[in-house]
């Protein structure tokens, strides 16, 4: 059987690809799809400590499914904010949305 | 429910009468005397259902007072005064005389101020509404049940005798002796004034004693008695009270020393003269002592008794001679009525101070119809001279100068030429001298004038007079035979100079060419006078002695059985002394008052027609009376009579001259003479001037010293507030910008991390992060 720590190292390189992409892309679009990995990596890590630890329980798996909705529920209403901000300002590209700038 | 509870109606409808002709009905004429009349129409149905009724009354006892109280009238503190009526028979035969009287001077009246003048006065509504008022005095005295109700009325009636003496208050005499209507009613009103004190003060001193003046709680024996042993200023109390209340009917009716009013009243219209002067007020006053006559009984007569006649019966009978005599040399024709009337007063005094209350009641009663008709018929004689004056004088104006001017006016009247016009200067036509052979153009004013001059002299048998003149003398002879002379005289003098006067109006040939001309008056003077005339024949007839021969008893003495109950209801010591006086009747008739007053009455009638009707007085000529006299050297009494013995003149030195003394030397006190200051005047100047002083200083200091504070502590706030500007200014505000500079400065120096990028925010979170993971390595590795 395949040991807990390479599902952990899985996770945390997963996790890792998904950081990377959202600080680094300039695609709004990208930066969600960065957050969708961030997101499954954790999603790994709940299932993988339930199967070893806690196979009796089903606390990973309901965690794990509460990630789901979540992350259905963020990107659509991330898609959406895109879709509005593609609308009025013609572009997607992060740099160019900084109307919060001091 | 009982009908006499409906007497306080009486005086309303007069009093209605007047409130509407003094606010609605004075402009018209017609209505004005018609709501007069009317009112006292109304008032006369109801006080005839009230006397009718209090008439059938069983007879007897205390039940002949009726009372019903109306309603709580005064009320002060725990002191409270009911008001109510009160009938009993003194009560209602004063109602059965008052509005019929009345009723009669009204309807007169409207004869009187329309007749024998082109113009109507201009005060003629006026006139009907104190007439009114008048009416509502006297019926309101005569109805209420109390002594205070009785005060107020009895001062309103004083109050319209003042306005109606002075009714013609512009009118002046070309001779300044002369009193004028204005000074009369001032005369008449100061004077009664002075008995009304007195009256008041007595009702005060019995409102202390008793405490009440409702005559059920003072008249009822256990109060009259307390009365008459309260022991009060060296006498009793009830003394007191009947020597003051007995003030009141001294001025109120004329009698010695407060006399002098009543010959001057005659100067208002001679209606007036009638109503008031001569049938009802004057007769208030006597009424007076009626309605307290229990008072009277129970006073210790003793103290003020000149030689064992009571006070009150010495003052009448004093009055009723020395006026009778007053009478006998009066040219004026109201004048003699005048005297008459206060001689007739003090016989009703008289006969109440010696007990004759019947008597009295019964005097008064016939007094009043038949001097309301005497007067009556002297305003109809003067109203008659007046037309007459005037119609020659139209007469000879318009045969020679139709427009001649005002010289030849006086020339015209100059002409007429008679001593006595010329001596005046003007036509009088009140004085008798000018008048004579009137009979003639005036019959029915002569014929209803003799039969009130007979009622007046007491004519036997026949007059209303004569049964009431002859129970006093019969009641005075059994009780005070010093009073019986004297009135018995008095009763002389009085036919003699009422024949003097119907001689002098009615007989013989004119004595002017006024006189000649003089027209009877009209129907609405002339039915009045009949009216009364047959009161003053028939009335006496009511009052018949039953002791008297042969007519004696056909008709009942119903007056005396009527009025002698309310006597009879008080158990006192004098209604004993009166009872026993009847008892002493009953055995047999007592000729010699009776004979002394027919001998007295006829022989001064005789004497009378002897001097003045058997050659009547030519004009010019002297007063047969005053030549006799002036032969035996009596000229100044005949002149002091003429002259009223001047009372007027002493009361003139006496109490008029040192009253406008002692106001001169007050106006001197208070204001000064001759442009120089009084004490009080100088006193107020000097306060005034050092008022103003020290207003100037005040006003120095103000300008000075006070403006200069003012002013100083202004700059000083001005001052202060400009310091505290600055302050705020600098420090404040300071403060306030440098924390604002501050916080922008901070502000913007920590602006540029806000970049807007969302990606920078995540890698600082991050870092952040790593930060804290870090941390906390570094912590745990310190730790092991």
């Amino acid at each position: 059987m395949i040991p807990l720590e390479w599902y952990l190292i899985l996770a945390a390189a997963l996790f890792c690809v998904g950081g990377y992409g959202v600080l680094s892309r300039r695609n709004a679009i990208a930066v969600l799809m960065g957050i969708e990995l961030m997101l499954n990596a954790v999603n790994i890590n709940l299932v993988a400590f339930w199967r070893y630890l806690e196979p009796a329980g089903a606390t990973g798996q309901a965690f794990a499914l509460f990630v789901y909705v979540v992350a259905a529920a963020e990107a659509s209403v991330g898609l959406a904010l895109t879709i509005a901000i593609w609308r009025t300002r013609s572009t997607i590209a992060l740099e160019d949305i900084d109307l919060l700038r001091g | 429910m009982e009908i006499l509870n409906l007497a306080w109606l009486i005086p309303l409808f007069p009093a209605l009468a007047f409130v509407a002709v003094a606010l609605f009905t004075h402009r018209s004429r017609a209505l004005s005397h018609w709501m007069t009349i009317g009112g006292i129409a109304i008032a006369f149905l109801f006080a005839q259902i009230v006397f009718w009724r209090a008439v059938t009354l069983p007879v007897g006892g205390g039940e002949h007072a009726f009372e019903s109280a109306i309603a709580p009238w005064v009320v002060a503190g725990a002191e409270r005064l009911g008001i109510g009526v009160y009938v009993d028979p003194a009560t209602a035969v004063m109602l059965f005389m008052v509005p019929l009287v009345c009723m009669m001077i009204f309807i007169y009246s409207v004869g009187y101020m329309n007749f024998g003048t082109d113009e109507v006065d201009p005060r003629y509504s006026r006139f009907f509404c104190y007439l009114s008022l008048f009416a509502m005095g006297m019926l309101g005295m005569v109805v209420f049940n109390n002594l205070l109700a009785f005060f107020i009325f009895w001062e309103i009636m004083g109050t319209c005798s003042y306005l109606l003496i002075g009714f013609w208050y512009d009118k002046s005499y070309p001779d300044p002796d002369r009193i004028t209507p204005k000074e009369a009613g001032l005369k008449a009103f100061i004077v009664t004034k002075i008995g009304d004190l007195f009256f008041m003060l007595g009702l005060a001193l019995l409102y202390a004693q008793v405490g009440s003046l409702a005559y059920r709680d003072v008249f009822n024996p256990e109060t009259l008695d307390q009365l008459a042993h309260t022991p009060f200023l060296g006498a009793s109390a009830a003394t007191w009270v009947a020597l003051l209340l007995f003030g009141g009917t001294v001025g109120k009716s004329a009698q010695f020393p407060l006399h002098v009013w009543l010959p001057d009243a005659m100067e208002g219209p001679t209606p007036v003269s009638a109503l008031i002067h001569a049938a009802t007020m004057v007769s208030a006053g006597v009424f007076l002592v009626v309605r307290t006559f229990p008072i009277f009984q129970v006073a210790n007569a003793s103290v003020l008794a000149v030689g064992g006649i009571p006070f009150v019966a010495v003052i009448g009978a004093f009055t009723a001679i020395f006026s009778s005599l007053m009478a006998v040399a009066q040219d004026d024709v109201k004048g003699v009525l005048a005297f008459s009337t206060i001689s007739q007063l003090g016989y009703m005094v008289a006969a109440l101070g010696i007990g004759a209350y019947v008597a009295g009641v019964f005097h008064l009663i016939t007094h009043a119809f038949f001097k309301a008709l005497l007067f009556l018929g002297s305003g109809s004689v003067i109203h008659g001279m007046e037309h007459g004056h005037h119609i020659i004088h139209e007469h000879a104006h318009d045969e020679h100068e139709p427009h001649g001017n005002a010289d030849e006016h006086e020339r015209h009247e100059e002409r007429e030429g008679h001593a006595h016009e010329e001596h005046l200067g003007w036509f009088n036509p009140n004085d008798m001298k000018n008048m004579g052979g009137l009979a003639k153009r005036m019959p029915r004013t002569f014929w209803t004038f003799l039969i009130g001059g007979l009622a007046l002299s007491g004519f036997p048998l026949f007059t209303a007079g004569f049964w009431s003149k002859d129970e006093i003398l019969a009641q005075a002879y059994e009780l005070a035979p010093a009073v019986f002379w004297t009135l018995a005289v008095a009763a002389g003098i009085t036919a003699f100079y009422t024949m003097r006067q119907i001689c002098l109006t009615f007989v013989g040939e004119p004595r002017t060419e006024a006189a000649d001309h003089a027209p009877e008056s009209v129907a609405t003077m002339t039915v009045p006078l009949i009216v009364l005339a047959a009161f003053a024949l028939s009335l006496g007839w009511v009052g018949i002695p039953e002791q008297f021969p042969v007519i004696g008893g056909i008709v009942p003495n119903w007056f005396h059985h009527f009025v002698i109950s309310t006597i009879e209801a008080g158990e006192t010591e004098h209604a004993v002394r009166v009872a026993g006086h009847l008892a002493q009747d009953s055995h047999g008739f007592v000729w010699l008052p009776l004979l002394t007053s027919v001998v007295f009455a006829l022989g001064g009638l005789a004497v009378g027609w002897l001097v003045y009707g058997r050659n009547p007085l030519k004009a010019g000529q002297a007063d047969p009376v005053e030549a006799a006299m002036g032969d035996v050297r009596l000229g100044w009494l005949y002149r002091a009579m003429a002259n009223r013995f001047y009372f007027d003149e002493v009361y003139q030195t006496l109490f008029v001259r040192p009253s406008i003394w002692l106001a001169n030397a007050f106006d001197s006190f208070d204001y000064g003479k001759d442009g120089g200051h009084g004490v009080v005047d100088g006193t107020v100047m000097l306060v005034g001037r050092f008022g103003r002083f020290a207003s100037e200083i005040s006003d120095w200091l103000d300008s000075n010293l006070l403006d200069g504070l003012v002013n100083l502590a202004g700059r000083a706030g001005v001052v202060l507030s400009n310091s505290f500007n600055a302050f705020d200014l600098s420090v404040i505000d300071g403060a306030v910008n440098s924390v604002a500079d501050i916080v922008e400065g901070g502000g913007r120096s920590i602006r540029p991390i806000q970049t807007g990028k969302v990606q920078n925010y995540l890698l600082l979170a991050s870092f952040a992060v790593l930060a804290l993971i870090a941390t906390f390595f570094v912590i745990l590795f310190l730790q092991v």
